[in-house]
């Protein structure tokens, strides 16, 4: 491993993407689309509450018709006070989260300062955009970017679709093939200002739903104790919701579903 | 009829070391050292915002005098070098030593046969899991790297300065009592370091995965007591 130094005319900044292009290892992009069953996974979510965002996903990844993890971790701390989730091939989705929290360390250190929220929603849409060729091949990523901006003291959420973004939103947004689902759940009963309590039920309700709808979207599995991951981006940082707080909140859900026969 | 200008070897060499010798000598001190929780870094800064001490890694900082320029061209390629080998491979594979070696290694190539010599001595630390298991790193302009077992010390007056530190550290100390004898050992008997003009951070244990944090001159008035 060298030491990198360019001369101060072709010095690629803070940019860790670009300087994996230099001196990294290459990548491949196929050239023809895969016939081999790519691994997609589903349904995520990010919501605004009172104390800033809340953010959710299942844990199932399949593979045509098999599921092929039951517990896949879908939402990562981008850094300490945003976080991203993903929908859409699961390796090639893994390693774009991979080389953004890398992206996102290597810039605040060769700069001395970190990127703004809005420098880090934009960055994430770049390397969305970089990887359409591969999504042409069908290793599409979709993530959904969240964090709390420490400048503007509030949460904030944006979007992506295959092709880039970032979209902001203002309330909340899901992406997935359960997304709609999702996201229908959640329209029918947000309001502002929800308190965390709260917030965790609506998210735990939407993920309830999808997976009520959308085969691809993973419920709790409550026999081997592995529930959807959901954390909590506030001005404190990322945080995760324990699993233990997670499947309390599902079992009473579970609990009422059962009493009033699988209705509302 | 002119002569070859013919000059030997060593002397190329020795007039070289002399340069950046006395360029390197001319910054303002620097020391790292050893203390209970980790390594404390601190030096006379009296640029506000251009810093001589930074983060490279989870657990691995920076640290040099010299010409800035230099030194934050090698600050930078050591982040490159560690974030692309954290990368490739993973976080806990990026260790001080091997980055220690390449800085040695190229500082070395700029000095045999580069017109100047790199103004800079730099000092590479990284943190042990446990106490006893800190490193640090001293390369100097040509190369020369040293692994130091309690501190170093850097630029003006090093020579003095390690004389001091030599005769007070303690690994054992905690940050207060590390640092007024950092403190002590920049200033001298003489004079006073402002705080103000005082650049200070530590690679600690206890502070989550990214160890390297600064101490800005609040805290240090805090610690110090003053």
């Amino acid at each position: 491993m060298s030491l990198p130094l360019f001369p101060a005319t072709e010095d690629p900044g803070p940019s860790f993407t670009e300087l994996l292009r230099r001196v990294g290892p290459a990548a491949a992009v196929p050239s023809s689309p895969s016939t081999t069953p790519i691994t997609h996974s589903t349904t995520v979510l990010a919501m605004r509450y009172a104390e800033g965002i809340l953010m959710a996903g299942d844990r199932r990844a399949t593979a045509g018709h098999e599921i092929a993890h039951r517990s896949v971790e879908k939402l990562f701390p981008a850094d300490s006070h945003s976080g991203v989730c993903f929908a859409g091939a699961a390796s090639p989705a893994i390693e774009m989260v991979r080389l953004f929290q890398t992206q996102l360390e290597h810039y605040e250190k060769v700069e001395g300062l970190a990127l703004t929220l809005e420098g880090k929603a934009n960055q994430l849409g770049q390397m969305i955009r970089q990887n359409l060729p591969m999504a042409m091949q069908g290793f599409v990523v979709v993530p959904l970017f969240a964090g709390f901006d420490l400048r503007r003291q509030t949460g904030r959420i944006f979007t992506y679709d295959p092709s880039g973004g970032p979209y902001e939103e203002r309330d909340f947004q899901t992406t997935g093939s359960g997304g709609r689902d999702a996201r229908t759940a959640i329209k029918m009963v947000f309001k502002d200002d929800m308190d965390r309590a709260r917030a965790i039920e609506v998210a735990v309700q939407a993920l309830y739903e999808a997976a009520d709808e959308d085969t691809a979207t993973g419920g709790p599995d409550v026999v081997r104790g592995i529930y959807p991951t959901v954390a909590t981006i506030t001005v404190e940082g990322f945080e995760r919701v324990p699993d233990a707080e997670v499947a309390a909140s599902f079992n009473t859900l579970i609990g009422r579903r059962t009493a009033s026969g699988g209705r509302a | 009829m002119s002569m070859p200008f013919y000059v030997a070897p060593e002397q190329v060499m020795r007039d070289r070391a002399d340069y950046a010798r006395k360029n390197v000598a001319r910054g303002r001190p620097l020391v790292a050292c050893i203390y209970a929780d980790g390594i404390l870094m601190a030096a006379e800064n009296i640029n506000r915002r251009l810093r001589k001490i930074s983060e490279i890694y989870d657990r691995i900082a920076f640290a040099g005098v010299g010409k800035f320029n230099e030194l934050d061209q090698l600050r930078v390629a050591g982040v490159r070098h560690a974030d692309t080998k954290g990368y490739t491979y993973s976080r806990e594979d990026v260790d001080a030593r091997s980055l220690a070696n390449v800085y040695g290694a190229y500082l070395g190539q700029v000095f045999t046969h580069e017109m100047k010599p790199m103004e800079v001595e730099i000092v590479v630390a990284e943190l042990g899991h446990e106490a006893g298991q800190d490193s640090l790193y001293h390369i100097s302009f040509d190369g020369v790297m040293v692994d130091a077992e309690q501190f170093v010390a850097l630029g003006a007056e090093a020579e003095a300065v390690s004389e001091r530190m030599r005769e007070s550290v303690d690994a054992t100390d905690d940050l207060a009592r590390a640092l007024a004898k950092a403190l002590a050992a920049l200033s001298g008997p003489d004079r006073t370091i402002e705080r103000a003009d005082l650049e200070v951070a530590v690679l600690a244990r206890g502070n989550g995965r990214r160890a390297f944090r600064r101490i800005g001159p609040d805290e240090v008035d805090t610690l110090l007591g003053a």
